[in-house]
């Protein structure tokens, strides 16, 4: 861990100014505004950031390896742990991936619940970054009231899949089990409170003068750079690129939505909050419409060899049973292949390189988490800024740590 | 599907014959192997000619130590303008795991390479500063080949 502040040790030789000028700070890892395991070396000419050094991989558990070591259907579990803010988008991107691989049919249902579960888990994704991005900057209340409609989401996912955290809701071929029954009524009566806190949250911060001057101008990043830093998502629109993969390379359904791409150009952390917030909008207007098409129907796709069967089928079905046995026992083989499935997850693109050699375990699975490539862009962003601007711009990027090292 | 990324590959397959080798088209994703010493000039040409202007990803892989290439490195490009995505692959072999690093045309492929340097072990040439993201910079071997033991050779401590 030490390499980083070795070189910046090398590179004070080569420092025009004399060294008594500048003086290097190590911020993190345990620094509460570095949201998880962060360092950063900052080298500082008083209160400006003249050079910023990211250390990352204190989290690292090497997941990556793990997955070769796991059945296609054991590795769900350990997607939720990566973003653990979003464990419902790494679900889905992993699950797509290997459904690809096995070139399977997903039915209505289980698509629409997808979508539903996917834009609740983005609500409350959000809901957490606005909470510690306002705390990271001192509005200490906010965190309060985010946390309040997070855990109302929460509890929606543990009414759906039995865990708040680590869902492992969605399998290879389907849903892990159908919605529990009235859920529908409990997301609508969510969906009636949010308008009213999403009217605080605009009060308490969007029309507060001091937030304004705290991120307005901070931490600008231009379009040509934000596409060659390869920032996504909410960090990359707020730069003004107009690219959503849910409209641009639609999975699951998104093509057949009504929603708006909110597009900023200001591309500072003010941008990024702004895009955020509308996009909290957009989310819930999607919950809407996938509520409205939420019918009876099968979850899992028809294939047996793949998806578990129902425990009702195994009582009465030899093949069923003989199926769950091989299934649990020794897995399902994939067929050779290669694929990268990328979806739209709460803080940009989550990429998955999935490749098969034809038995029940992957040869490798690779994760293009969009947390490691925005915080790669932080120097760029926070060069030339003060250092208490260096917590906004943190918070702005929404970075998870986890996602981060795997 | 893939009409468009096979007008590509043949756009490119025109600008040089030797940039293009094995084309795969499977389950809707082109994939085009480029020779090691081209990877560079491809990039720029798909970069600046054909509007793959992002980088999505880039990883590496380790195709088992009985493999000839062993390696390989996967380029996952990305346009902002049509949406279309292009992999390129680089095999390289055991003895010689070097291959230049694009890092000049996309900032990102900075931390992507760092990343395939420390897990799997391939030396990427020109990079600004090619040394350990995600493990300890004094970590002994590559954790991602697969002759390396899911549990390391002995307890790490970070002493």
């Amino acid at each position: 861990m030490s390499s980083a502040a070795e070189t910046i040790a090398a590179d004070f030789d080569a420092i025009d100014e004399p060294l008594e000028t500048q003086m290097t700070l190590s911020m993190g890892p345990q620094h509460p505004s570095t949201h998880g395991v962060l360092r950063l070396d900052l080298r500082l000419d008083g209160e400006l950031v003249v050079k910023a050094i990211p250390d990352i991989g204190y989290l690292h558990t090497g997941m990556e390896k793990l997955f070769e070591y796991k059945k296609y259907q054991q590795g769900i579990v350990i997607t939720d742990r990566m973003d653990y803010l979003n464990p419902l988008g790494n679900n889905l991107a992993y699950v797509m991936a290997a459904e690809k691989l096995l070139q399977l049919e997903i039915p209505e249902r289980a698509q629409v619940v997808r979508v539903l579960m996917c834009e609740l888990q983005r609500i409350a994704s959000h809901m957490v970054w606005l909470g510690t991005h306002c705390l990271d900057i001192g509005a200490m209340s906010v965190f309060f009231y985010c946390f309040r409609q997070r855990e109302k989401i929460l509890n929606l996912i543990e009414a759906a899949s039995g865990g708040r955290m680590t869902p492992s809701y969605f399998r290879i071929g389907g849903l892990m089990m159908d919605l529990p029954a009235g859920f529908d009524r409990r997301v609508r009566q969510f969906m009636d409170d949010f308008p009213e806190a999403m009217d605080t949250f605009n009060t308490l911060v969007t029309g507060n003068r001091i937030w304004q001057s705290r991120t307005k101008d901070i931490g600008y990043i231009s379009k040509e750079d934000a596409i060659s830093w390869g920032l996504t998502g909410p960090c990359l629109r707020a730069s003004g690129v107009d690219l959503d993969l849910r409209r641009d390379n639609p999975y699951t359904g998104y093509e057949t939505y009504d929603f708006d791409i909110p597009v900023e150009t200001g591309g500072d952390v003010w941008a990024r909050f702004m895009v955020r917030m509308r996009e909290l909008e957009e989310s819930y207007k999607i919950v809407r419409q996938a509520l409205e098409r939420l019918k009876p129907g099968p979850i899992k796709a028809d294939a047996p060899k793949v998806v578990l069967p129902d425990r009702d089928d195994m009582r009465k079905h030899m093949d069923s049973l003989i199926h769950h046995f091989l299934i649990v026992a020794e897995g399902f083989n994939v067929p050779p292949g290669e694929v990268y499935h990328a979806i739209e997850a709460s803080k940009g693109e989550l990429g998955v390189y999935m490749k098969s050699n034809g038995g029940p375990k992957p040869e490798r699975v690779h994760f293009r988490g969009p947390s490691f490539v925005n915080l790669a862009a932080l120097p760029v962003m926070s060069e030339g800024e003060m250092v208490a601007d260096v917590v906004a711009i943190i918070g702005s990027l929404d970075i998870v740590l986890g996602e981060i090292d795997r | 599907m893939t009409e468009k990324l096979h007008e590509f590959v043949e756009t490119l397959k025109s600008a040089n014959p030797e940039w293009v080798g094995d084309v795969k088209d499977a389950l809707g994703e082109v994939t085009v192997t480029v020779p090691r010493e081209h990877i560079f000039a491809a990039c720029e040409f798909l970069r600046d000619s054909l509007g793959f202007d992002m980088l999505a990803d880039l990883c590496g892989g380790d195709r088992g130590p009985e493999e000839d290439p062993r390696f390989e490195v996967n380029y996952h490009l990305f346009s902002t303008t049509h949406h279309k995505r292009l992999r390129l692959k680089v095999l390289l072999s055991e003895d010689d795991p070097k291959v230049e690093s694009v890092t000049s045309l996309w900032k990102t492929a900075d931390w992507h390479e760092r990343e395939t340097y420390d897990l799997v072990g391939v030396v990427f040439e020109n990079h600004p500063d090619l040394r350990r993201i995600l493990l300890p910079s004094d970590f002994d071997g590559h954790a991602l080949r697969k002759d390396y033991p899911l549990r390391g050779y002995e307890p790490y401590s970070m002493n």
